[in-house]
């Protein structure tokens, strides 16, 4: 129960932020909005059992580039401000994401597609803490703008609509996170570093 | 360190608080000699500006020299320089464009999302401008950690004064993008709403690019003879017509552009200004923009709209009918200073372009408070206040 209840909590990290809906896309048919709008956008927000967000965002850095800082897992507890840290183990790869009050939750995801240049998927495996998936794709932005870099993620939110309902209303659902960790993940590819209005180390 | 605090509405105080430090590879610590209270900030004192928090430091208006750089800045210690109120990262689509004050960067992502709401897109980092811009620390302090300062600052030589380059900071570049906004052919008339001093340096710039007349409206008598001095027409509001004024100074035509350097506190006489000011009263929030609908009722056909003025809100019957029946084209922005300050700079060393004019009060930082009070209360008089800090050289 300790488990669900920090599931509750479940701040994605974003780290997760990133995970892929697609072995999920594949096994249902596609319904929702029928405009040309990106799935994520539809007003409704549940998929069957999962709830799903996503984001785009344009850099200003070769699509390479960025498929490679991203692809060495280790690299994203540098923009992703809830993961604590990322582990490579028998294949799979290991977050450990940080909940309130000095908490951890720990996913536990396998690669599903890893298409260099332009694409990551995962989903997690029988026994992570979270059941969840996604995928980040990169792709040239127009009028040499860059790339876009789309998140897209899958989960299955604790406590279920009512769960997913007080993370929104406590600004931790990963829509929100994953949003944050994208303009991060922004500012450290075209600058260098993430900007920050502190002006003491210890404030 | 002394630093000039944000308390509450009306209720600034100098108080001491930690040094800055460096943080990031491309910072640069400053220390600052001269820095000036800015009209946005009388917006701030009077507490019409959302997401303050009481010890804010303010200020976006600052000059000094650099203590520690790190060693992601091109600065040197020892340089001296000005800074300009937005702090851009020179990377991004926008910064790369030109449009430095949109920059995707320098707003730190907790704070990015109140203005994502309210305007649909994150605004970039202001210095000393509430945590809409990211809560950064502004230059009405001994010192000051500038992000960026690889792209933002600019070093200016030894033997131009502060008080001649200070305002590259903002106001200056700030009037000079109103006017070019105006798009001015040669022989306009350009009409100027608000002596302040963004509307006198707009009224210089407006003279500089080829405008055949500027007319400038205001109430203050003294602001208006600084307006004459610069070579507008001075209009006074509470003595002519505006509307009318305008019509038969342009041939029944109208100002072939017209600037807001007014903004969302607008002053004046008409009824719908009282009913903006009695919404702001109750808490509505919206902007007061009295200023704004009577250049846009003045303009000519097919005329230009320059807003250099402040708002953050909303706005009551804002004239939709006349932008589009005149077809209008609205122009505004937060000033792209990185953009401007080269040629400006360049312009003042050649004596082109004057600043010193509109100084009125020299206080010591100390008495920031006293400065705020004055600036606001006392507007005929107090024009610009420029605050000096120990480190300063009085004589300019």
């Amino acid at each position: 129960m300790a488990g669900r209840r920090a599931l509750g909590w479940l701040i994605l990290g974003g780290g997760i932020a990133a995970v892929a809906v697609l072995a999920w896309q594949s096994a249902q048919p596609p319904r929702g909005n029928r405009d040309s709008a990106p799935g994520r956008t539809a007003r409704r927000t549940r998929w069957g059992e999962y709830a799903v967000t996503g984001h785009s965002v344009t850099i200003a850095r070769p699509r390479a580039e960025l498929y490679a800082f991203w692809r060495r897992f280790a690299n994203l507890p540098q923009f992703m401000a809830n993961l604590d840290s990322v582990a490579e183990e028998e294949g799979l790869t290991r977050w450990t994401i940080r909940a309130p009050m000095g908490r951890t939750v720990e996913v536990r995801t396998r690669i599903v597609t890893d298409q260099p240049g332009e694409v990551i998927a995962w989903r997690s495996v029988e026994g992570s803490e979270i059941d969840t998936s996604g995928k980040v794709m990169f792709a040239d932005a127009p009028a040499g703008r860059g790339t876009v870099v789309t998140a897209i993620i899958a989960w299955d939110p604790p406590f279920g609509a009512l769960g997913q309902m007080v993370a929104r209303a406590s600004g931790r659902a990963p829509g929100v996170q994953s949003r944050h960790e994208l303009k991060r993940f922004k500012m450290l590819m075209e600058t260098g570093e993430i900007a920050t209005a502190r002006r003491r180390p210890e404030e | 360190m002394r630093a000039l605090t944000w308390q509450g509405t009306k209720d600034v105080r100098v108080e001491t608080v930690p040094d800055p430090q460096i943080l990031n590879p491309r910072d640069a610590i400053i220390e600052v000699t001269s820095t000036a209270i800015c009209g946005s900030d009388l917006h701030i004192y009077d507490g019409v500006i959302p997401g303050m928090r009481a010890g804010d430091i303010l200020g976006h208006e600052f000059m000094g020299r650099v203590v520690d750089a790190g060693r992601g800045s091109s600065l040197r210690k020892g340089q001296r320089v000005v800074v300009p109120f937005t702090i851009s990262c020179g990377t991004c689509f926008f910064c790369a464009s030109g449009f430095h004050s949109a920059c995707d960067n320098s707003n730190p992502v907790e704070t990015q999302d109140a203005t994502e709401t309210m305007f649909g897109h994150a605004m970039s980092g202001i210095f000393g401008y509430s945590h809409l811009t990211g809560g950064y620390a502004g230059g009405q302090a001994e010192y000051v950690r500038v992000p960026f300062s690889d792209v933002g600052p600019i070093p200016v030589p030894d033997d131009l004064p502060d008080d001649q380059v200070l305002f590259l900071s903002d106001i200056l570049p700030t009037g000079w993008m109103a006017a070019e906004n105006c798009d001015i052919r040669p022989g306009d008339t350009i009409a100027v709403w608000g002596c302040g001093p963004v509307g006198l340096f707009a009224v210089q710039s407006a003279l500089l690019m080829g405008a055949g007349q500027v007319i400038a409206i205001d109430h203050h008598p003294n602001r208006l003879e600084l307006a004459a001095s610069l070579g507008a027409k001075p209009v006074n509001y509470r003595e002519s017509h505006v509307a009318e004024a305008l019509m038969e100074m342009t041939g029944g035509i109208g100002p072939d552009a017209v600037i807001d350097a007014v903004g969302m506190e607008s002053h004046g006489l008409a009824p719908d200004r009282l009913m903006d000011r009695a919404k702001q009263a109750v808490g509505i929030g919206v902007d007061g923009i009295h200023a704004l609908r009577a250049a846009i009722h003045a303009c000519r056909k097919g005329g230009r709209v320059s807003v250099p003025g402040v708002h953050g809100g909303f706005a009551d019957t804002f004239p939709t009918g006349a932008v589009m029946q005149k077809g209008l084209t609205l122009r505004s922005g937060q000033t792209h200073v990185q953009r401007y300050m080269p040629s400006l700079l360049h312009r003042i060393a050649e004596g082109e372009i004057d600043t010193t004019f509109l100084i009125s009060h020299r206080l010591p930082l100390e008495e920031a408070a006293r400065g705020y009070e004055g600036f606001r209360d006392e507007q005929d008089r107090w024009t610009k206040v420029v605050l000096k800090t120990p480190a300063a050289d009085w004589s300019g």
